[in-house]
């Protein structure tokens, strides 16, 4: 990847080249660090014809894929038809779930599909430490999606790892247990985003334990998905090390689509101050997707030269661009100033003042938080503040 | 394909690889092969100099390697 492209890139696409697309809030679990605050349906959710309609934007506007996530997209009821739908119209996709409607049955209907990626959520190679952020009996869940899928012939399933400092040093067995059942790992970095702000401070990696994930990314190279995700990690060794692009795509070439319809620069902002706009037309009918991605006013900040700032004397910032909009948001440091996991130790000062969090509008969160494995002493008031499924 | 301002991306559905096209004159000689015989041609007529070939041709040869582009005309030349 040359310079000069980056470059480019920076400036924006005429479309996204990797659209998220969160379908629902809802959600079966309720991880103690969910970006997207999720729990339960916004009853604004946006139906399946709109749904239809953004595809078709996609569509026209050639992009190759969306990679839907939410809240837990399969329990939305027409998510397999709006699946049909949008690789019948040549838009490919991939979803995350946390395995729980990926039945036997799907897992053939899945393996029958050339255009499907299925990405299984884990963050723990170990039943313990995955359940003690993402709730009891989730590791035992979606290691049995992974069996379903195994046992259909569906080839290829992503694992997908939000790193922690609880599951750092799993990173081996996270391998091993990605060749036990085919499938490839997808690490990404944990973001103080949604109520990930929330336990952000205890569960990020150490400084140390950067400079061991770092080594780890690079010895394993392309075999390994990150989602570019550890640009913020790239002064750690020489440029080019880190397989990917290694720069910010917000709002330049990605974006995310929320379940209300409202567009934000990345999966990682949802926040007024990320805001582009909302892809319901006006008069109700129809949608204006391509509209915010190319005319809104935040994306077309995003794809001006972003100033260094406190970065400019630092040797390394050709390298990690500062780091991380987001992670540096929600930690309540600016924007143009180091990434709070700097790897020169540059966003420590910042970090260890006092500091103000800024906390999204939006918040899905359950208010009865209950785990799989206990039911609740006492019936919640909404049966949909316990479960949507 | 998707034209881009800096050149297009492409994008494998089966093997699910991007690749980028880094000016218009190598995306102008990648939609005009099936109107050609031969890649020469093809460049010739994209005004590529017969000397200025070489990272076309390199270009062109990683689209191969990699199934973004494979020959349609393998038939009739057998034939």
């Amino acid at each position: 990847m040359t310079s000069g492209l980056i470059a480019q890139f920076e400036r924006g696409l005429d479309a996204p080249i990797c659209l998220t697309w969160e379908l629902t809030y809802a959600c079966n679990l309720a991880c103690v660090h969910c970006l997207s605050s999720s729990g339960r349906r916004d009853p604004r959710e946006l139906s399946t014809a709109q749904c239809k309609s953004i595809i078709d934007e996609l569509e026209r506007m050639q992009v190759f894929y969306v990679n839907i996530g939410g809240g837990e997209p399969t329990v939305r009821p027409d998510f397999w038809e709006l699946v049909d739908y949008a690789t019948a119209h040549h838009v490919g996709v991939k979803f995350s779930t946390n395995g729980v409607r990926i039945t036997p049955e799907i897992a053939a209907r899945l393996a029958a599909s050339d255009y499907v990626d299925v990405q299984i959520s884990i963050d723990g190679a170990t039943a313990d430490v995955n359940d003690s952020v993402r709730g009891d009996g989730s590791f035992a869940m979606a290691v049995r999606a992974l069996e379903n899928l195994a046992a259909a012939g569906y080839s290829n399933p992503k694992i997908s790892v939000v790193v922690t400092r609880h599951n750092v040093e799993q990173l081996d067995e996270f391998k091993a247990l990605a060749d036990r059942y085919g499938a490839t790992l997808r690490i990404t970095r944990l973001r103080p985003s949604g109520r990930g702000a929330d336990v952000w401070d205890d569960l990020h990696p150490t400084a140390a334990q950067q400079v061991t994930l770092y080594d780890w990314l690079v010895a394993h190279g392309e075999g390994v998905l990150t989602g570019d995700s550890f640009f913020h990690l790239s002064g750690l060794g020489e440029p080019g090390a880190l397989a990917g692009l290694n720069m910010c795509g917000a709002g330049r070439v990605v974006c995310l689509i929320d379940p209300v319809g409202d567009v934000y620069a990345c999966p990682f902002a949802i926040h007024d101050r990320f805001l582009a706009g909302n892809v319901v037309a006006e008069n109700g009918s129809g949608t204006r997707f391509s509209d915010v991605w190319k005319h809104s006013a935040l994306f077309t900040e995003l794809r001006e030269p972003q100033s260094a700032g406190a970065c400019g004397s630092c040797g390394h910032y050709d390298s990690c661009r500062g780091g991380c909009m987001a992670a540096k948001f929600f930690t309540g440091l600016p924007l143009d100033g180091p990434d709070p996991e700097c790897v020169q130790g540059y966003g420590a000062p910042a970090l260890a003042a006092e500091r103000d969090t800024p906390r999204p509008r939006v918040d899905h969160s359950r208010t009865v938080m209950l785990t799989l494995s206990r039911p609740p002493a006492k019936a919640p008031s909404k049966p949909c503040n316990e479960s949507p499924v | 394909m998707r034209p881009e301002p800096f050149g297009a991306l492409l994008y494998h559905f089966g093997t699910r690889k991007l690749s980028f096209l880094k000016n218009r004159t190598i995306v102008a000689v990648v939609e005009s092969l099936a109107e050609h015989p031969d890649v020469g041609s093809a460049l010739a007529a994209a005004g590529v100099d017969p000397g200025q070939e070489a990272p076309y041709l390199h270009a062109l040869g990683v689209l191969v390697d990699s199934n973004m582009l494979i020959a349609h005309t393998v038939l009739e030349e057998v034939r």
